[in-house]
């Protein structure tokens, strides 16, 4: 609780105020007035965050603000919200927090972000300059420690600069390849009286992207795409925060070429579109591991090659030559060499080669090879009456009682990844997972910003684990505080499935740590909390059990009981080959 | 659902996809080096390590020294030297790296570098760039005579001779240090302070791309400005 013990208990009383006309018209008078006009400035909607001492004078700018503050139940909420708004809104998400725990809280909702390239700036409170380096109460070295997890972060060290540095970082981290950025902020300098208003945020002339590629390397790239015979496209995640997915589309289709994506990418292509092979990598489907196994040309835009899309790099794509479309010039040839390396904006860049090619590719043959491996490898479970209610099951189900346009959010695990195969989503911006980092816990507090950010009539729904609800599961406590309408499904298997999955593939057996029976009736918890709570054991319950948690016009959590036993397939093991692909626990 | 019972997943049936299993399907011929670079199978796979010697204009803000030795340690570069100072702008201070590192390591060493929002510019200096360290070198000082005729050949100077200890200064390439060093050896050394490497691009050359030789007062354009 010390966290939040108030060290000036001066409270602003002036409750006649019109809020309408003050946000808009007063001067600023504090440098944490000049932090929120600042946001204000750039449009900021929402901001989630945890109070305490060293970030009131911020909080209480915010009080006569229009902005919405969320409180959360944890800082890392805070984080994982507000990235999860900016995945949905296309644009950078805010959180703030205290210094000290309420800073190094965030950090790991901050390293998210950072992976994930999602747009985030975070506010913390710092303690008075005039104390920093004592060892005073609550001092965390936040930008110390944040360094090497944000594009970049600030100290602040003036109130009449104040609103400019947190109006430069806001931009920066929406600019070119997103990222979390940070300020740290003195309480002395949101204290101190300024008159300064802040200026057009702009991000710092140092970082500036280039948008448009080379014209030469665009005409190099276009020869090779007509001359392949087997090209395939690879869309990331940096396609949809490109906003290029129209491009992304038009390019495909014009041209005919199959598409994969990677697990952020999904989304950017319809996945019930015959071009479309789903998403690579280590669980994802057999026919999108055969044809990058087997692609001539892969045409890669806005993905960095991670390693779970990969596998290893000695036998990834290893055909294929590579164009490699990306807005940060650092990714060209990181992981994966570039032959055609096409620095600039996934749309303008796409558009730039499609103007530049005479003659789509001629791959008749390999379409028909990719449909072939669409039937020989098909996604499919088994699911007898007799045997436990299977996930995948549950996963369709939910889709089939949601919008075409609803927003999925997961944790991190088996359930997720059951989420991203059977899923089937064709709208961009409405997959919201922890993808680089892997962050359990990452799906209701990721839930709660995206509901935030969502068009009133999307459903949002959490599909979780029960190991991966557990870790932010206080969260549920701000869903009913603010009556937001979101449906958690946690895939219960008493496990944390994943390290299962691999201590019976790769440790003989040995369970160690993995089981989690001792979880609670999430159901009962949930009502605790004052949610709705279900309790689904086999198929019989499943569909009608969904549609009514849909329909409940705020948060609902539906306990499903899974067969514990159910494993992920298909797995290409860490480091393998993506075309050897395990099907059983057998073939591992 | 206890552990016992699942125990007894070999029992369950396998349900398993369709279509071949992992070793019935076509090894593709083809191959990547650790560098992600495919390769002739026959030919030399892995690119070698050469020296590099990047320099860096930043500016002065705070905790930037921090920044880019951070950026090293974390992605693993190898790094052996690092020197820093003001340069004729102000707020501008140039970085001196060397590192050791394969081409593709080098290049992405390079370009994280430019990442950072306190760097304005950085490139690799030519093989023939104008280059040197600085070193101090303290010795016994039982054979004054002779420590001075090593310096001398080695156009370095005395900065301190006591009774006990002799401390000279030198500067140079890197071979020329090491063989001083040797030379000095034979008097005792004491103690070593060497700086690394700083270099510029010799002649008219920029020493970064973007920066302007002899336009002191002109603060230098990041490059990639559009």
């Amino acid at each position: 609780m010390s966290k939040q013990a108030p060290s000036s208990p001066n409270a602003t009383t002036e409750a006649e105020v019109d809020p309408d006309e003050e946000a808009e018209q007063a001067p600023v008078t504090t440098g944490s007035e000049a932090v929120i006009r600042a946001l204000e400035n750039e449009g900021v909607e929402a901001a989630f965050g945890v109070q305490g001492g060293a970030i009131m004078p911020v909080y209480d700018a915010l009080y006569h603000s229009d902005i919405r503050h969320v409180t959360m139940a944890h800082e890392q909420g805070a984080a994982h919200a507000a990235d999860a708004f900016s995945v949905v809104r296309n644009e950078p998400g805010v959180c703030l927090a205290t210094s000290g725990p309420g800073a190094t809280n965030l950090v790991t909702g901050i390293a998210d972000a950072n992976m994930d390239s999602d747009g985030l700036l975070a506010l913390t409170g710092q303690v008075p300059s005039d104390m920093v380096g004592s060892d005073a109460f609550q001092e965390t070295d936040t930008t110390g420690v944040t360094a090497p997890i944000t594009k970049h972060n600030y100290f602040a060290s003036d109130a009449d600069t104040v609103g400019d540095t947190v109006g430069e970082a806001l931009a920066l981290a929406g600019e070119g390849r997103p990222g979390p950025t940070l300020v740290d902020l003195p309480k002395n300098v949101t204290l101190d009286e300024t008159d300064a208003e802040p200026g057009p945020a702009e991000p710092p002339e140092t970082t500036r992207p280039q948008y448009v590629a080379d014209e030469e390397n665009v005409e190099e790239a276009a020869e090779a795409i007509e001359a392949a015979e087997r090209p395939l496209l690879l869309f990331g995640g940096g396609v949809i925060k490109g906003d290029a997915t129209e491009q992304a589309r038009a390019f495909a289709r014009g041209h005919e070429i199959p598409v994969v994506t990677t697990m952020p990418g999904i989304g950017s292509f319809p996945e019930d579109d015959d071009l479309c092979l789903s998403w690579a990598g280590m669980h994802g489907t057999g026919y999108a591991n055969m044809a990058i196994t087997h692609t001539d040309l892969l045409i890669a835009v806005g993905t960095r090659f991670d390693d779970r899309l990969t596998g290893g790099i000695d036998t990834f794509a290893p055909e294929a030559e590579v164009v490699h479309i990306d807005i940060d010039p650092a990714e060209i040839s990181k992981n994966v060499h570039a032959d055609y390396p096409l620095v600039g904006d996934a749309g303008i860049v796409l558009d730039q080669v499609d103007d530049a090619i005479d003659a789509s590719p001629d791959a008749d043959e390999w379409r028909e090879q990719c449909q072939t491996w669409k039937d020989e490898y098909p996604m499919d479970y088994a699911t007898p009456d007799d045997e436990p209610l299977k996930p995948q099951f549950v996963v369709e189900i939910l889709d089939e009682a949601t919008g075409d346009d609803a927003i999925v959010t997961s944790g991190v695990g088996q359930h997720q990844m059951w989420a991203a195969q059977y899923w089937t989503f064709t709208e961009p911006r409405t997959w919201v997972s922890s993808h680089g980092l892997g962050t359990m816990g990452y799906g209701l507090p990721a839930a709660i910003g995206a509901r935030i950010a969502a068009d009133d009539d999307q459903d949002v729904v959490c599909i979780d684990g029960d190991g991966s609800f557990l870790m932010t599961i206080q969260e549920l406590s701000v869903a009913v505080r603010e009556e937001l309408d979101i449906t958690v499904a946690v895939l219960n298997n008493e496990y944390i499935g994943m390290v299962r999955q691999w201590q019976d593939a790769f440790f003989e057996g040995r369970r160690m740590a993995a089981e989690y029976n001792w979880c609670p009736e999430f159901d009962m918890l949930a009502e605790a909390f004052g949610a709705r709570g279900f309790r689904v054991d086999d198929y019989d319950e499943v569909a009608e059990t969904v549609e009514e948690a849909v329909a409940y016009d705020g948060p609902s959590v539906i306990d499903f009981h899974i067969d514990p036993a159910e494993n992920v397939y298909p797995m290409v093991p860490s480091g393998g080959a993506n075309g050897q692909f395990a099907l059983t626990e057998d073939q591992l | 659902m206890s552990s016992q019972e699942n125990d007894e997943t070999d029992d369950l049936p396998k349900h398993g996809l369709k279509g071949p299993s992992p070793d019935e399907r076509p090894h593709p011929e083809g191959r990547r080096n650790s560098q992600g670079i495919r390769i002739d199978p026959e030919a030399e796979a892995e690119p070698e390590q050469r020296r590099a010697v990047l320099s860096a204009l930043v500016e002065d803000d705070p905790g930037v020294l921090s920044r880019i030795a951070g950026l090293f340690s974390r992605r693993q570069f190898n790094i052996e030297s690092l020197t820093v100072g003001p340069t004729t702008v102000e707020n501008h201070s140039r970085i001196t790296m060397v590192i050791e590192e394969s081409d593709p390591g080098i290049d992405q060493a390079e370009k994280q570098l430019a990442k950072l929002k306190p760097v304005i510019a950085v490139g690799e200096l030519d093989d023939d760039a104008v280059r040197t360290e600085l070193v101090l070198l303290k010795v016994e000082g039982d054979e004054p005579d002779k420590v001075h005729a090593v310096t001398e050949m080695y156009d370095g100077q005395t900065l301190d001779a006591g009774p006990r200890t002799i401390t000279v200064q030198l500067t140079g390439d890197e071979q020329k240090i090491d063989d001083a060093i040797d030379a000095f050896r034979q008097f005792g050394i004491i103690e070593i302070a060497r700086t690394g490497y700083t270099a510029l691009a010799r002649g008219d050359q920029a020493t970064v791309p973007g920066e302007k030789p002899g336009t002191a007062d002109e603060p230098t354009q990041p490059t990639n400005a559009q």
